[in-house]
């Protein structure tokens, strides 16, 4: 009987026993990252469809007579620097830089609305010659739709984004939160980076 | 992740922030001098897989993570590149093909 006990005790203490956290991560972290590999399905499954239309039709627009290359790469720069200084915000809340943490969670999400300004801008632009959801003057219909559902969703994430980094900010000032939780909020705002590296490249480059 | 296992300040995210940007620009600049198209696709789609590695790797901190985490997270992505590359890709092409 004994020794069934202390076989009992090396299972549960084992990585896999259910007694510690075999990723070695706490949960809401481990969440966090499960979420956002169920996420890349939903950008997967948008990019795809954008990819098959467009191979299937066998004609496409060529973007860059379109859309303004230079604003796209001003909010890819965008992006890219909020995703800089929420690095720098979540290593500063770990190790207890507390004067560093708040300045750029807020310039992260101010680099976030930047790219959301971007985006109105060349949203309206591309209204305003006649691109709606089903139709557009290009005479490819496809392409405005994987266009406006594409960078819609992305840009849903982003204003999520924002509103999640402006109430980590204020749960940080009154001392309700630990840096793990500013750690979990960089992962999605990277997320939302990484998700535009493809788009960018895949809807406007190529 | 505990602390000290990266130290060494902030200077790594400048220096991922810098390689994202030459990144970037180097993408731009193909699209405007008018690499042959083929070739665009590939380049273009190599720099975007290095730069979400750079991202994942030292934005996410996953180099820093359990090997268990970086394969729960990074082995759904080859499985979901491999499906819709075999079984989306040659729908697409097939359609392409009977017109």
């Amino acid at each position: 009987m004994a020794h069934e006990a202390i076989d009992q005790e090396r299972v549960v203490a084992s990585p896999w026993g259910g007694g510690q956290s075999p990723f070695a991560v706490g949960w809401p972290k481990l969440m966090m990252w499960l979420f956002l590999v169920s996420d890349t399905l939903t950008f997967a499954g948008l990019l795809a469809g954008y990819g098959v239309m467009r191979i299937s039709l066998g004609r496409w627009p060529v973007q860059s007579e379109i859309f303004n290359l230079w604003l796209v790469g001003a909010m890819t720069f965008i992006l890219i620097c909020s995703s800089a200084t929420m690095a720098v915000a979540v290593s500063a809340s770990k190790r207890g830089d507390r004067p560093r943490v708040i300045p750029f969670l807020l310039l992260t999400a101010f680099g976030g609305m930047l790219f959301l300004a971007g985006q109105y801008y060349e949203w309206s632009h591309f209204i305003h010659e006649g691109a709606r959801l089903f139709a557009n003057p290009w005479g490819i219909p496809q392409f405005s739709a994987t266009f406006f559902i594409t960078t819609g969703f992305h840009g849903g994430h982003v204003t999520g984004g924002v509103i999640y980094l402006l109430i980590t900010a204020l749960r940080w000032t009154r001392g309700r939160i630990q840096p793990e939780s500013i750690e979990i909020a960089g992962l999605y705002w990277h997320f939302v980076d990484l998700v535009w590296v493809f788009i960018f490249t895949l809807l406007y480059l190529i | 992740m505990t602390e000290g296992t990266h130290g060494g300040g902030y200077k790594i995210y400048f220096t991922v922030w810098f390689w994202l940007l030459v990144i970037t620009l180097l993408e731009i600049g193909m699209v405007l001098v008018r690499v042959p198209k083929a070739l665009l696709v590939f380049s273009l789609i190599t720099l975007a897989l290095m730069k979400a590695a750079l991202i994942m790797a030292y934005f996410m901190h996953l180099r820093y993570e359990r090997l268990n985490l970086i394969y729960a997270v990074v082995t759904p992505m080859f499985f979901l590149a491999i499906v819709l590359f075999a079984m989306v890709g040659p729908d697409a092409l097939h359609v392409f093909r009977s017109r």
